[in-house]
């Protein structure tokens, strides 16, 4: 039961880094932490203690189908590690082309629009 | 950006025509081993990122680099859909993603349908993209510096 | 039949690649080829929606059930897809052909086609996956590409615009993702039918409740509902005119509204707490988003505001039928409540579309947003000037016009149903909206020509032909949808989809198959 409260804990840090801090980096930095915890949490979701891996085929072909590690969480990880992969890349585009306009990382002067 | 020290250069030399073939390596056993088309194409990006990284992107054309590797990534993603379409087509199932190649034996390199030809086309898409991606934030940050 | 159903995603994909590579050689490709893909899924929707009576259910990669196990990827189009399938592409033709003219100034055209035919097919899917993940994958696509387009003119605004956008709804789709884990935790399935069956033979327990929450968090924030609002007025004003269309009138319905109807009626079992919750929001939405749209003077950021307003009218009228059908009271009133809310769905992104269009051309032709520097352009662009005039009166509630019928509709439910403060507050919201867009015709429009206007000498004339067409197309549906109270007519588009959500309890069985 721990390690789930250790992902939600890591969430909670990566929610810190995106609300407290200042700097657009860091931001981003706190959203790719948040997104990491519900990976893990996923992943942990599918994990059987002493779980073989679900492949049906040479020595595992004759055993019962019973202890295994539930393959569905890990496909679905991957899939967000992708989805991930292009919103952080999109993110530090953005960030770079904003440093360029204003010349700051800082949010408190970026602040063209109001609410 | 300027490249690195010689050490870096020369290690590099060595190392990244090995990474590239372990990518293409994972990419074409996915369907057997752990891997398939996004680790290997990730792996396969690595390797040009490590030599633009050692050698420094002086000498190279960014933009027409890009422009490359992003037609590339798009008819990677043509051929991976007119796959999945081809087995509405094959067959006469009108089943979306459906495997019309024969299994082949459980094991053997060639097996398993499509599922091959899938992680081929992901890998070039992924492998195209990571470079894309890399190519654009070294294109913004020199636009930035200067 | 069921061959039709990857069309709606592998079109237009096709079509986005294909015009990202023949782009690079063909310079004009993407610009038509955007509006033929979009052109030929509209008359593939409408074909749809005349002959599809059962629901069609296509199982990707052909894998059949596993004893009473769905292993396969499921697709359904049914009476609610196929709604929201005509409202997606017939927006999204329009938006896309409007763009040929108002996109000629901007460079990287193809890549706006490339984005534009990825929003669209992500919303597509959506809109036929009945896989909770697929959904999340699908939403993505869609949202991702719109971040991008939403900055597309790398100017200040729309950068910063952007990044608000991606942080808020980057947080709203890891909470998507904590609930679908949980979810599949608890039931150990994916597909949307299944679980429903689980939860109706099993009951909730409180992994699912917390699920529950968490799913109506995230996607509340993609409907930009009122606690969640934050980053729509900004997103929606900065975004290029026919992309404002296309986020304000299709994007937030068919990733926000759309999954919120399709989980909370047909995968969890309809709750009273749930329905309060949503009914409330939705209410708040109404007063909330109308009250902050008083005070705005830049053109398209007070239709950003009306959006959130009339999003609200479209969760409420749905939240009232939820709350009848959860007390098991009369399911005529249900019928009736849930009817109005997805008329007002079409409604709201026919005129909010073609409202977002008009100010595109306004500032296509002059270059100005604020409404104060504006003025007197009733002459100059008379199409402009009469398709906004219509649109404006749809949105406020003017009897021949559209959006009249769908808010009387909700307005009669909310008595029937015995909400007689709901109803009160329908009509005052409809109230101040009338007054927020006769400011908007006074000023924009039938003023006298402002001096800011003359002194910096721009020559303001019509705007070209595909913008035209696409406004002029829309101001019509404006007043040909009000046919839609007509019975026979009803019955062929909009009872479907209401039968959907009203039976809720029969989408697992006719998914399934038993």
């Amino acid at each position: 039961m721990i390690i789930y409260l250790l992902c939600i804990f890591l969430f909670l840090v990566g929610l810190y880094g995106v609300v407290a801090k200042r700097n657009l980096i860091k931001i981003v930095i706190g959203l790719a932490i948040m997104e990491y915890s519900v990976n893990l949490f996923l992943i942990l979701i599918g994990y059987v203690k002493g779980g073989a891996a679900p492949i049906r085929s040479g020595e595992m072909a004759d055993k019962a189908f019973t202890n295994f590690v539930d393959p569905l969480p890990q496909a679905m990880v991957l899939t967000a590690i992708v989805i991930g992969l292009a919103t952080t890349a999109l993110l530090l585009a953005i960030a770079i082309r904003i440093y360029k306009k204003y010349g700051t990382f800082d949010i408190r002067e970026i602040k063209n629009l109001k609410g | 950006m300027k490249g690195m020290t010689v050490i870096v250069k020369k290690v590099t030399e060595l190392m990244c025509g090995v990474i590239f073939l372990y990518g293409i390596y994972i990419i074409i056993h996915g369907h057997l081993t752990p891997g398939g088309g996004f680790a290997g194409g990730v792996i396969i990006a690595g390797s040009f990122i490590l030599l633009i990284l050692s050698f420094g992107s002086d000498f190279l054309a960014l933009k027409k680099e890009e422009t490359g590797s992003s037609l590339i990534e798009s008819s990677a993603i043509l051929t991976f859909l007119i796959i999945a379409v081809l087995g509405m087509i094959i067959g006469g199932t009108g089943v979306f993603f459906k495997n019309f190649l024969p299994g082949g034996t459980i094991g053997k390199l060639i097996s398993a349908g499509v599922i091959p030809l899938y992680n081929i086309a992901i890998g070039m898409e992924v492998a195209a993209a990571i470079l894309t991606i890399f190519l654009a934030l070294l294109i913004y940050k020199d636009e930035v510096l200067k | 039949m069921d061959l039709y159903i990857p069309l709606f995603v592998a079109v237009p994909l096709g079509g986005a690649f294909l015009s990202a590579i023949i782009g690079h050689f063909l310079k004009r490709f993407g610009r038509i080829f955007t509006s033929v893909i979009l052109a030929f899924l509209t008359g593939l929707s409408l074909f749809l929606i005349f002959t599809v009576r059962e629901p069609l259910v296509l199982k990707v990669g052909g894998w059949e059930l596993l004893g009473k196990i769905p292993i396969a990827i499921y697709m359904v189009i049914d009476g609610l897809s196929i709604y929201m399938l005509l409202i997606i592409n017939l927006i999204g033709f329009l938006s896309a052909f409007y763009s040929i003219s108002y996109m000629k100034k901007f460079t990287a055209e193809n890549n706006y086609y490339t984005l534009f035919c990825i929003m669209t097919a992500g919303m597509n899917g959506v809109v036929i996956s009945g896989d909770i993940f697929n959904i999340y994958v699908f939403m993505e696509m869609a949202a991702i590409s719109s971040y991008a387009l939403v900055a597309f003119g790398i100017e200040k605004e729309e950068l910063e615009a952007s990044f608000k956008y991606q942080v808020l709804g980057g947080m709203s789709s890891l909470f998507i993702l904590l609930g679908i884990g949980l979810l599949y935790w608890s039931t150990s399935t994916l597909n949307i039918a299944d679980v429903s069956r689980i939860i109706f033979s099993n009951g909730k327990s409180e992994l699912i409740i917390f699920a529950q929450v968490i799913l109506l968090a995230g996607f509340g924030l993609k409907a930009a509902m009122i606690p969640f609002h934050a980053w729509l007025p900004d997103a929606h004003s900065s975004a290029p005119s026919p992309i404002s269309s296309m986020l304000s009138g299709v994007l937030i319905k068919a990733i926000g509204a759309y999954v919120i109807l399709r989980l909370f009626f047909n995968m969890f079992a309809i709750t009273y707490d749930v329905s309060l919750v949503i009914t409330i929001i939705g209410t708040l939405s109404m007063v909330t988003g109308v009250l902050l749209a008083i005070g705005q003077w830049d053109i398209k950021r007070l239709l950003a505001y009306h959006s959130i307003s009339q999003m609200g009218y479209v969760i409420l009228g749905v939240g009232i039928g939820m709350l009848v059908l959860a007390k098991n009271g009369d399911r005529s009133v249900a019928t009736l409540s849930i009817a109005g809310g997805l008329f007002h769905l079409f409604n709201h992104a026919v005129f909010k579309g073609l409202l977002f269009l008009n100010a595109g051309a306004v500032e296509y032709e002059t270059g100005i947003r604020d409404m104060k520097k504006l003025g007197g352009l009733s002459e100059k662009m008379p199409v402009t000037a009469s398709t906004s005039l219509s649109a404006s009166m749809s949105i406020s509630g003017i009897p021949p016009f559209n959006g009249f019928f769908s808010k009387l509709i909700i307005i009669i439910a909310a008595i029937q149903a015995g909400y007689y403060v709901l109803s009160i507050l329908a009509v005052f919201v409809s109230i101040i909206t009338l007054a927020s867009f006769l400011k908007v015709q006074r000023f924009t429009f039938f003023n006298k020509k402002s001096s800011g206007l003359e002194s910096s000498g721009i020559s303001v004339r019509e705007v070209p032909f595909t913008m035209c067409f696409s406004m002029i197309f829309l101001a019509v549906l404006c007043i040909v949808l009000s046919l839609m109270i007509i019975p026979s007519v009803r019955e062929i588009i909009l009872t479907p989809a209401v039968d959907v959500l009203v039976n809720a309890g029969k989408y697992s069985a006719t998914v399934l198959g038993y």
